[in-house]
């Protein structure tokens, strides 16, 4: 019998030859990927104990962002503890304001992801990873102290659920819609406990970045971790950041899945999640053209370059609607600066949006676009649920950037495609 | 050795629904501290007001499927245990939630049974030697899902860091 990718990389970690599901295990850890809302508690629970050194410094990296620039004086404390512990410990991949990102944006993108590597942060879209070949899940901050101290984190082997993505995608529909499409299908606790791995020839059409978005929401089907096989999108991807050797892991054929699902891409069509779980997708022609007061283009899931890219072209000569507001975020300070070179954020700004820094900002209901009582919002975001973005009277519908940047252009819920053809 | 009570006795919180998840537990927005009692003031606030003042020190809260999903948050399990709370019951559990909960030698307890026969309110007796549950108010029992041999053992030992502490100083 053999072994999937996911089962590979955990024996590897674990100095097995084999594991299997439900197996508890300590696998060892290549990166742990720390931000400034989990990392605190995690280095007080490590001082109260009288542990005072990280295992290895050079396999943590750290940056802040999810109330950055700091929002209030508590983030700010937050932050400062965040910035004093990574100068006491002598961390070195350290991404200060001006130079940062979104974590799980910027660690791939800076070349600290590499294939064949397990990877925890405290953080549940962790998951993100995966994309590059890798055991990437979120973990809390107790969990986070004991990988800081030790370098090993115990874990149940996952069964893993195998999805075979056909097909091409068809003009005006993006990852964010495959996702969106497999989440409405198998429901937020369709992968609990799970692997969600991905393979087929609809892969070979997304790039990297399209492939973050996918395994960035395996969280939000319940899933422990989101993985894809190296392939030479992905080795580009991970060359052109970066000297570092690395394995590569592939399933066998013979590799046990717990359910398969064989998708056809070229059947979807722009996908949006209704308030308020993720999981309540639905394509776009069997909607109502709900009014939006909000439009928010960024995040984890959808704030990099091609996503920004999409939104400027349909957004380029033409303005947000009036009565509805359109905020931008670039995941990372790189994004950010590509942007401005490329002329998205004049582009942006022409139309009438607002540009922020990188930061997790209102995605969390943290600030830089907190909804009121009744305001309607659609995201890039991940996650709808009540509250999750201000008022818990508020609604927040999903889509890709292509459907939010046209629902900004029209003010209420449209199809990208309108827009593209032109 | 063992920190655990092995009898306990509370008022049951009674959520029903489905996928209750971390940003209804504790609102992302209170994010920006870390302290039991501070959190414990904004548990469930956003779908139940009034939790904090009802809840009692020993009380459980009883939910449906796939609670504490969303976030890796352990804030979510620092809130309810802040607000007095001894134990979750539910019928399943999100996998985030339920590993921040024995790390922290909290009890999430699966048992659909004694879900399906709780009412809001309901005097609840949590017999943990015998893994059983009896609802004092109806009369009722119901047995509950055994934890694994690891999930018990962290939660003996009082969490994921005090277990980690007790291996190193054994192999010591
Ligand atoms: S962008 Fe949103 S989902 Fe991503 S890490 Fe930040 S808060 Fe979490």
């Amino acid at each position: 019998m053999g072994m999937n990718i996911t089962e590979k990389i955990l024996a590897a970690h674990s100095g097995r030859d084999r594991v299997v599901p439900n197996e508890i295990i300590n696998a060892k850890l290549d990166l742990i990927v720390c931000h400034d809302v989990t990392t605190p508690p995690a280095v007080q629970m490590l001082r109260k104990l009288g542990i005072n050194k990280v295992f290895d410094q050079s396999k943590i990296l750290v940056t802040p962002d999810h109330f950055v620039p700091n929002k209030d004086i508590k983030s700010a404390e937050l932050a400062k503890q965040l910035r004093q512990w990574r100068e006491e410990q002598g961390i070195e991949r350290y991404y200060e304001i001006g130079n940062h990102g979104i974590c799980h944006a910027i660690a791939p993108e800076q070349g600290h992801v590499l294939p064949g590597m397990t990877i925890v942060c405290g953080d549940s879209h962790t998951t993100t990873m995966g994309a590059l070949g890798t055991f990437a899940s979120g973990v809390g901050s107790t969990d986070l102290a004991a990988a800081l101290a030790t370098g090993e984190l115990w874990f149940k082997v996952p069964e893993t659920m195998l999805f075979e993505l056909s097909g091409d995608l068809p003009f005006g529909v993006y990852s964010k819609d495959i996702i969106l499409y497999i989440i409405s299908k198998i429901g937020v606790d369709g992968a609990r406990y799970k692997a969600m791995e991905y393979k087929g020839s609809a892969l070979k059409s997304l790039s990297m970045e399209a492939r973050f978005t996918i395994t960035n929401m395996a969280i939000e089907a319940g899933g422990k971790s989101g993985i894809m096989p190296v392939d030479d999108i992905s080795e580009e991807y991970v060359k052109a950041r970066t000297n570092e050797p690395y394995t590569c892991y592939y399933s066998d054929e013979d590799a046990v899945y717990s359910e398969t699902f064989k998708i056809d891409v070229d059947q979807l069509e722009p996908i949006v999640a209704l308030p308020s779980l993720p999981s309540n997708g639905r394509f776009i022609g069997e909607i109502e053209r709900v009014k939006m007061d909000q439009v928010y283009i960024g995040s984890c899931t959808n704030g990099r370059i091609e996503d920004l890219r999409i939104a400027a072209r349909i957004l380029n000569g033409n303005k947000v609607a009036a009565g509805t507001r359109a905020i931008v975020v670039p995941a990372t300070t790189e994004i950010w600066k590509m942007a401005m070179k490329e002329g998205l954020l004049e582009i942006f700004a022409d139309a009438g949006c607002v540009v922020s820094t990188a930061t997790c900002g209102a995605c969390l209901g943290g600030f830089m676009g907190v909804l009121g009582s009744d305001e309607t919002c659609l995201s890039t975001t991940n996650r709808n649920f009540v509250g999750r973005m201000g008022d818990p009277r508020s609604k927040v519908y999903l889509a890709s950037p292509a459907t939010a940047a046209a629902t900004a252009i029209t003010g209420t819920i449209t199809d990208p495609r309108d827009f593209l053809k032109n | 050795m063992s920190q655990l009570e092995l009898t306990l006795k509370g008022a049951a919180h009674v959520y029903e629904r489905a996928h209750i998840n971390t940003d209804e537990i504790i609102p992302a927005r209170y994010l920006n501290v870390h302290e039991e009692a501070e959190l414990a003031r904004h548990a469930m606030e956003d779908i139940d007001k009034d939790f904090i003042e009802r809840v009692r020190p020993g009380d459980f809260v009883f939910a449906g499927d796939n609670f504490g999903c969303g976030s890796s948050r352990e804030h979510a399990v620092w809130a309810l245990r802040g607000a007095g709370i001894k134990a979750v019951i539910a019928r399943s559990y999100a996998r985030i939630f339920f590993r921040n909960a024995i790390n922290n030698g909290f009890l999430a307890i699966e048992c659909p049974e004694a879900v399906d026969a709780v009412q809001n309110g309901d005097d609840i007796e949590l017999d943990l030697a015998n893994g059983l549950m009896r609802n004092l108010t109806r009369g009722s029992e119901a047995r509950f899902v055994p934890l694994s041999d690891f999930a018990r053992e962290l939660i003996e030992d009082g969490g994921l860091l005090p277990h980690i502490q007790k291996k190193a100083a054994q192999t010591s």
